[in-house]
């Protein structure tokens, strides 16, 4: 974004900040100067062809002209979304609902009369062609009205009057002759000085007043909703199936050898002095099935929350992680505490899949993985894992990255994945956390 | 020989109580958290602790905190860390002062009493006693990328298993029912194939093995 650039060019070089500032006045007085012949003329323009479209709806004509004129002022409108976001950083979402295309003129017509959207859109051309007209104006004056009285003092003065009467008034100033036309070059001076101050301001003024309209206001909360709704129907279903595995396997596993050693024993029980050979036989049985059932129990819990990772937190639990692999794998964490407990098993499990996914397909030497926190947005989880492989990982196609991209989904956490052919392959996972 | 316990369960630890004892030990305290433990292993001086990993009152690592601290206090403290899980990493912070007398073992080794106790005996005499799992997960990675390994025979690679737990020849040759002669041979070619130093003393040579295996991290 514009606006943005130059701030930090500003702030960069103390010495050009004057400068600076008169440029990117004189470039929002240039750009408020467009936008109000644009939003006068655009405007009246597309509001008379909607009204005159809409009216003849009735008659059947308009039936098929509203979808054009429509398609029309959205053009407009969202060509003047994209300038608020380029020259102001205003951002305004556009919402319109999809119309199927292969829908025919009539509903597509209506359908279209009947999105909130569009609805704002004609709602707000004339809002544009009267206030949003004056808001760009002005700015625009400020930069270049100025200009006239600077002219005037320079000699234009002579064009209107011989210096013995008012033959032309800048602002408040008659204009009567060299002293007066002095006066009107002073205004015009502290005129600039406040245009160069206000005019990025102003603009914003605009564009915001823009976005009061055509924004519905409810759009990113709608959004949020949507999303929410998402993820936890993900975490629902992930933790139903964990719940289910777990019951499986203890049922499977852990359950069943534990049965299997009380029938030992009591066999052991009656044996015991009809056949101690037999007997002793059976005791040793039962010894490694007890061990079985531990190593299974122990598997079973690593699955759960690992236990390094109650112990030491997530730094050490990916440091444990990273010995157990087959491939040369360097760890960096910068943690300077622990996190909560969900999001610590969010970002381990992730990080394990990622790693898992690595080994498997990636054919590389050596891995890296970075784990760090920043307190800033609230404080913010970024974990990369980098390998030297040959590269082609994608999220989806059934890989475990769609897995880890829900699992972290949940935590309103990203995973972004650079993998060009021929490598090497990043891994980059954030979440928003805070440090306990 | 006086052995401070520490264990949060109590039928772990009374069980340990019953078992040490039975095999002459003396209980000079058996503790249940690492506060205790602490001023346990201060004010007794005995001669190994016994220590399980997870402690009250954080219920995190703090019984291998707590054995760690004490043997930067009074270094060479024997301490035998049990754990219901062995890390890797856990093995490394022992193992890090390379002084010996340490042992890390899952607590199911509990279940054979002479093993057990034979650990215990061997770390309390300033050896090593490394648990199975870790030498496994060791060996599983080095055979991944290693061609040292590679060379070694599958009987060489048993007794490195055993060698790298803490094991002398005399036990080595016990377990595999050979010579004691036969094993100082497949010793001297394992050092010899993976480039180590000989040493008679059973705690350098665990070390070096150990350090063999840990390297390239």
């Amino acid at each position: 974004m514009d606006i943005n650039g130059e701030r930090g060019e500003r702030r960069d070089h103390g010495d050009g900040e004057a400068g600076g500032r008169a440029l990117a006045a004189a470039l929002a007085g240039v750009r408020a100067l467009l936008l109000a012949v644009v939003a006068l003329t655009g405007s009246i323009v597309l509001f008379l062809f909607s009204v005159v479209s809409i009216v003849l709806v009735p008659l059947g004509i308009g039936i098929v002209t509203t979808p054009w004129v429509l398609a029309a002022v959205r053009g407009f409108a969202n060509w003047r979304r994209l300038l608020a976001v380029r020259w102001s950083g205003v951002r305004i979402p556009p919402e319109y609902r999809p119309v199927p295309p292969d829908a025919n003129p009539w509903e597509r017509c209506f359908r279209l009369l009947g999105d909130p959207a569009v609805r704002r859109d004609l709602l707000w051309l004339p809002v544009d062609m009267t206030a949003g007209f004056v808001t760009a104006l002005l700015p625009a004056l400020l930069i270049l009205y100025p200009f006239e009285g600077f002219a005037l003092a320079a000699g234009l003065w002579r064009v209107f009057t011989d210096g013995t009467y008012v033959g032309w008034w800048y602002g408040f100033v008659p204009i009567g002759g060299q002293p007066s036309a002095l006066a009107a070059g002073a205004l015009g001076a502290a005129l600039l000085v406040v245009g160069v101050y206000t005019a990025p301001f102003l603009l914003r003024v605009h564009f915001l007043l823009t976005r009061s309209v055509l924004a519905s206001g409810q759009g990113e909360l709608a959004q949020r909703v949507r999303v929410l709704t998402e993820t936890r129907r993900d975490a629902v279903d992930t933790s139903a199936a964990e719940l289910r595995r777990i019951e499986r396997d203890l049922h499977d596993g852990a359950q069943a050898r534990l049965v299997a050693m009380g029938m030992d024993l009591g066999t052991i029980e009656a044996l015991i002095e009809k056949d101690p050979a037999k007997a002793r036989q059976l005791v040793a049985q039962a010894r490694r099935s007890s061990a079985e059932a531990l190593t299974e129990l122990r598997d079973l819990v690593r699955g759960i929350h690992p236990p390094v990772l109650a112990e030491r937190g997530l730094g050490d639990a990916v440091r444990a992680l990273a010995l157990r692999l087959p491939i040369a794998t360097e760890v960096d964490v910068d943690l300077p505490g622990r996190l909560g407990e969900p999001v610590e098993a969010a970002a381990y499990f992730a990080v394990s899949e990622v790693l898992t996914n690595a080994v498997k397909h990636s054919g590389a030497e050596r891995i890296w993985v970075d784990v760090h926190h920043t307190p800033e947005h609230g404080g913010m989880l970024r974990i990369a894992v980098t390998d030297d492989g040959g590269g082609g990982a994608a999220i989806g196609s059934g890989s475990g990255l769609s897995g880890v991209e829900r699992r972290l989904g949940t935590f309103d956490g990203v995973l972004a994945v650079s993998s060009p052919a021929g490598g090497p392959t990043m891994v980059t996972m954030e979440i928003p956390c805070e440090l306990s | 020989m006086r052995v401070v316990l520490a264990e949060d369960l109590f039928l772990l630890r009374d069980g340990l109580v019953r078992m040490l004892e039975a095999f002459d030990f003396e209980i000079a305290a058996a503790v249940e958290s690492g506060p205790e433990l602490t001023r346990a292993l201060a004010d007794l001086e005995p001669d190994i602790a016994v220590v399980d990993v997870r402690l009250p009152p954080s219920h995190t690592d703090e019984g291998l905190q707590c054995a760690l601290a004490a043997r930067r206090a009074r270094p060479g403290l024997p301490v035998l860390v049990l754990s219901q899980h062995v890390e890797q990493l856990y093995a490394r912070e022992l193992l890090a002062d390379g002084n010996g007398g340490v042992g890390y073992l899952l607590k199911d080794r509990v279940f054979d009493a002479e093993q057990f106790i034979d650990a215990v005996r061997r770390v309390a005499a300033g050896g090593t006693a490394m648990d199975p799992q870790v030498i496994q997960q060791l060996l599983a990675r080095r055979q991944g990328d290693g061609r040292p390994l590679g060379r070694l025979t599958p009987r060489e690679l048993e007794v490195l298993e055993l060698m790298a737990q803490g094991r002398s020849n005399a036990a080595i040759a016990g377990q595999l029912v050979v010579t004691e002669r036969a094993i100082a041979k497949h010793t001297s070619n394992i050092f010899q194939k993976l480039g180590l130093d000989v040493s008679d003393d059973d705690n350098r040579r665990v070390l070096a093995v150990l350090a063999y295996l840990d390297q390239g991290r």
